[in-house]
């Protein structure tokens, strides 16, 4: 090794603290880009060879009944390559062990061959006998959450009449990785269910023999999908086609692809943050060990060391630290990988679902920690680079001190002489200053962001559930019916209250801007269905028009008050114009609402309702539930608990994870951040303080001076971070505001209160272990030296 | 060893005309004012002056550390003035030792990787230990600077310039930290490096007593050589005091 590398070395080891610190807030940034990177590769690596394996469709549609015939109609579409036709129905299930009913979504299987999309993974035991009507294959994820194994047995309601059904696999389908109740945000495994039956079966069933209603198309390579939507919809619309749509539309699929836009932008955000300070620090070490060796620089050069070797020298110690930090940051975040792999496996149901860490997120990571110190350095070395020789034989000029503002205002003997060298030297280092000010700042503001979203997701649960979702139940219907329905409903045992819903399938439209949306019609003076504005402000729905997500509006690009068109998919199927009454603060995809009568105007039809919300005596509940199986027109039931507490077992729990590990990291910054400040502030002061111990100072009097500074950095530091968290948060908001999920910016004080006490803390730390080495400080030995 | 030499008059370093204005803020400082210069091969120059004279400015500029804002600089055949960054850097290290006042060594590094810092970028040195021992530390080498009392230090320093065998010995005050016991040491090993290696020495110094050891004298003044004296009898280092 030579001496040069050998100084190196012997210099890290020197700032061995302050090295870890910088190092540990690159590793921070590093493991969680190599987290979100290596997911996202996993997770899309995953997706795409599933999606090819077993033939996931490009575009399906669901209609009331159509014969066979069309589905050849349909394949003669330019650009269609496969297609499928099949049936999907929605079943009441009893499930033994549940009290309460389940939601089964039965699609159906050609008896005697593969389907040719959409094919299943048969996890445990068979694959159905042709014509056998009694058996099914059921999803993974409802049996896991029952506890249901092959060979149990199901009691389904299909088409009025009990049926059991015989478990003979367990399979999992492209098209239900993320396995919801139409309509839900949240998987609620226990009480939503896919299941597989012969085609045959089912048809009879439901009086479809040589129909269908339900058809999922692959292309071939290059064709439009909008084209071959237009022509399927035309196709389909006679026989009350509910409007086709595209595989980014698939709900399964949205939700998988949710997850991985969230990845990729965590994966940008917060590393550049961590990577961003990392480079403060690092400019800010760096330049003060480069003054500190001035003379050293001026020996190497006069030597004969060119200016490069000089520049190589300090970067290798750049270089040292991160590679420190990738060696920390990288198995980190593969071993956060792995955890997070595990949480995404109860979420997704993939046939497998490797987590893998490829070597060229690996090399990145190196490269941008690289990149991001090499450019924190850069400053620095430079001025080693170009610090000409015979400059830095002498000493630095020592800094020019006058009078602070408080002595300006001749308010200076008022102040004691300890608390006027705290402010001189803050003051006449405005940039040194400010620049630590901000540096512990930004520690603050990351804590703020790594907590805000738990604040987020409480308010949206809050919200959701407690002032939209006032109902403790709801029921859907297998089809429409007369507003009657709902005497029926009220005089249930244990229902204490309810209220009609009517659910119509739309596509709205705005120029060349369509989306399909359900439309949700709620009684005018609704209980149970309460509705908030932008603001969070509950709103009363208007008579007339809609009240729409705000992401709709933005999606659409209509504004209040403006009209869109609205394509009816069902009944009569009217397109109509319709007025945007408002918009509405909602968080999950998107949505519209209606006064009900508006809707039965705009429908064209009597009083007709498809579903009905209640508020439900608890001690009735399992009454009530025996009561429901029984009714054959319940295609549906949630309990607003079992959405909780699914919510509170599964995402819950994913998301004080990532807290945790955020929170974790956050704390790393503001200890590096504020220990960095510290010791580069007593590097920086050793010799002057010496000098006050010797002329009679007191230890706690010097270390005043050194930890008032320190304390003033601090206090001012922590407003200013928690505003630049806000700021943060706010950005992460606007990124994240997806159409499947958005996060309202809701920062707790709480929240706030915590990134402060972390910094302070943090900065009690710091200070004390700059204290310890306050009263080593070996006067005589500081003072000899020349700096 | 006689203790009178006769000059070679091989020139090593011409100079002419060399001045060097700095800008301080607003007000120039002319720290040397056409200055004519030459130093011969193998040669014991001590440049005398107070501070503020221009002698450090000159070494300097002899040394490649600096260049002139006027005049030229010859080293052997070659024109300094005329020198980029990397070819000075080339000639720093191949034919230069410097020692400084405040001997600007290494504290992270022992007394033998301080010299080895040299020896491994030079053409033909000697090793760090045999270099050492010529200042009489081969005892010491594994220490670092701050267990070195002051006058070890700049024995390492002087080890360290003269471990490259260098042509010239360019040494800025290398006394003036020091008492005048350790002084004399350091000087004593300057001048055997001088004697023994044959290496053409220039000491700065404000110190007249040092230049009893020289050859010759070069006295500065306000960035001009005010007068240029021979030594008829040249003093054993060891034999000064002040």
């Amino acid at each position: 090794m030579s001496s040069l590398d050998r100084k190196t070395l012997r210099d890290l080891w020197h700032m061995k603290g302050q090295a870890l610190a910088i190092a540990m807030v690159i590793g921070c940034g590093i493991a969680l880009f190599v987290l979100s990177r290596s997911l996202l590769y996993s997770l899309t690596l995953t997706q795409t060879t599933y999606y090819q394996r077993h033939h996931f469709a490009d575009i399906f549609a669901s209609l009331v009944r159509a014969p066979d015939s069309l589905g050849e109609r349909i394949a003669e579409i330019p650009g269609v390559e496969r297609l499928e036709t099949r049936i999907v129905v929605s079943v009441n299930l009893t499930v033994e062990g549940l009290p309460e009913p389940a939601m089964g979504r039965v699609v159906s299987l050609p008896d005697t061959r593969k389907p040719a999309l959409n094919q299943l993974f048969l996890r445990q035991g068979r694959w159905l006998r042709p014509r056998r009507d009694d058996e099914v294959l059921v999803s993974e994820a409802f049996t896991l959450a029952n506890n249901l194994q092959v060979g149990d047995s199901l009691l389904a309601v299909i088409n009025g009449r009990q049926k059991r059904l015989h478990i003979v696999g367990i399979a999992l389908s492209p098209e239900y990785i993320y396995e919801i109740k139409p309509g839900d945000i949240l998987p609620d495994n226990r009480h939503f269910g896919v299941l597989w039956m012969n085609q045959e079966a089912l048809s009879i069933a439901y009086n479809l023999e040589g129909a269908f209603n339900d058809v999922a198309i692959s292309l071939l390579r290059g064709a439009s999908s909008t084209e071959v939507i237009q022509r399927l919809d035309e196709l389909i619309k006679p026989y009350g086609g509910l409007g086709s749509y595209a595989r980014k539309d698939q709900s399964s699929h949205m939700f998988v692809d949710n997850e991985i836009e969230q990845n990729r932008q965590m994966g940008l955000i917060m590393p550049s943050v961590f990577l961003g300070v990392a480079a403060f620090l690092l400019n800010v070490v760096l330049s003060r060990i480069i003054n500190l060796q001035r003379e050293q620089i001026a020996a190497l050069k006069a030597f004969g060391y060119s200016r490069w070797e000089v520049g190589g020298h300090y970067m290798k110690l750049v270089l040292l630290i991160v590679a420190c930090g990738l060696s920390f940051g990288i198995p980190c975040g593969a071993w956060f990988g792995q955890v997070v792999t595990e949480m995404y496996a109860k979420l997704f149901h993939f046939p497998t679902f490797t987590y893998r860490l490829t070597y060229d997120v690996v090399l990145i990571a190196a490269l941008i920690s690289i990149a991001a110190a090499a450019l924190g350095a850069l400053g620095a070395i430079m001025r080693a680079v170009t610090l000409p020789p015979a400059e830095a034989m002498r000493p630095e000029p020592p800094t020019s001190y006058g009078p602070t503002v408080l002595e300006r205002l001749r308010l200076g003997h008022f102040v004691p002489p300890v608390v006027s060298m705290i402010l001189r030297q803050l003051e006449r280092h405005p940039i040194k200053t400010s620049l630590s000010v901000l540096a512990i700042s930004l520690a603050a503001a990351i804590i703020v962001v790594g907590n805000f979203m738990e604040d987020s997701v409480d308010y949206i649960i809050d919200a959701q559930f407690r002032l939209v979702q006032r109902y403790d139940m709801s029921i859907v219907t297998a089809d429409l019916r007369s507003d009657r329905a709902i005497y029926e409903v009220a005089s249930m045992p244990g229902v204490m209250y309810c209220e009609p819903t009517r659910a119509v399938s739309t596509r709205m439209r705005a120029g060349p801007r369509h989306r399909r949306v359900g439309i949700q019609g709620v009684q005018a003076d609704s209980k149970l269905y309460g509705l908030m504005d932008i603001d969070g402000n509950t709103i009363s729905l208007p008579p007339d028009g809609l009240l729409v997500s705000r992401k709709l509006a933005d999606i659409l690009e209509v504004e209040v008050g403006e009209t869109i068109q609205v394509e009816v998919l069902e009944g009569k199927r009217p397109t109509i114009q319709v007025k945007i009454a408002g918009t509405l603060q909602d968080f999950t995809g998107l949505s519209a609402y209606m006064n009900l009568e508006a809707l039965g105007r705009m429908m064209r039809e009597s009083p007709v309702v498809n579903g009905v919300h209640m508020m439900v005596d608890p001690l009735m509940q399992d009454e009530l539930y025996g009561e429901l199986r029984t009714v054959p027109w319940v295609s549906g039931v949630t309990v607003k608990q079992h959405a909780i507490d699914s919510f509170e077992t599964t995402v819950g729990e994913n998301m004080m994870l990532m807290k945790r590990i955020n929170l974790l990291f956050a704390c790393v910054i503001a200890v590096g951040v504020v220990y960095n400040s510290a010791r580069i502030s007593l590097s920086e002061r050793s010799r002057e303080l010496a000098t006050l111990r010797v002329i009679g100072f007191t230890k706690g009097e010097i270390s005043a001076i050194l930890l008032g500074e320190l304390a003033i950095i601090t206090l001012l530091a922590i407003p200013l971070g928690l505003w630049f968290g806000y700021l943060l948060a706010g950005m992460l908001v606007s990124v994240l505001d997806l159409e499947m999920f958005r996060f309202p910016l809701v920062v707790e004080r709480t929240t706030f209160g915590m990134a402060a006490a972390i910094v302070m803390l943090s900065s009690l730390v710091s200070g004390l272990i700059v204290r310890r080495r306050l009263d080593q400080l070996d006067l005589i030995a500081v003072l000899k030296s020349r700096e | 060893m006689s203790s009178t030499r006769s000059t070679q008059l091989e020139s090593v370093f011409a100079a002419r005309k060399i001045t060097k204005v700095y800008h301080m803020g607003e007000v120039d400082v002319h720290a040397l004012r056409g200055v004519d210069l030459d130093l011969y091969r193998g040669e014991f120059v001590v440049l005398l002056g107070p501070s503020g004279s221009g002698k450090s400015t000159l070494l300097n500029i002899l040394g490649g550390l600096d260049t002139p804002t006027a005049g030229s600089v010859h080293y052997l055949d070659n024109e300094l003035t005329n020198f980029d960054d990397a070819e000075l850097t080339r000639y720093r290290r191949d034919h230069v030792g410097f020692v400084f006042q405040f001997y600007n060594l290494i504290p992270s590094l022992t007394a033998r990787e301080n010299v080895a810092l040299i020896t491994e970028i030079a053409s033909n040195p000697m090793s760090p230990s045999d270099a050492l021992a010529m200042v009489d530390l081969g005892d010491r080498e594994d220490h670092f600077p701050a267990q070195l009392s002051g006058g070890e230090q700049q024995r390492v320093a002087i080890a360290r310039a003269v471990a490259k065998q260098p042509d010239v010995l360019l040494c800025d005050e290398p006394t003036g930290a020091l008492d005048v016991e350790t002084g004399v040491l350091v000087l004593d090993a300057i001048q055997k490096i001088n004697r023994n290696l044959g290496t053409t020495t220039a000491v700065i110094t404000h110190n007249a007593v040092i230049a009893e050891m020289a050859d010759r004298v070069i006295h500065l003044s306000g960035g001009e050589i005010t007068s240029v004296d021979k030594n008829s009898q040249v003093c054993e280092a060891s034999e000064l005091t002040w």
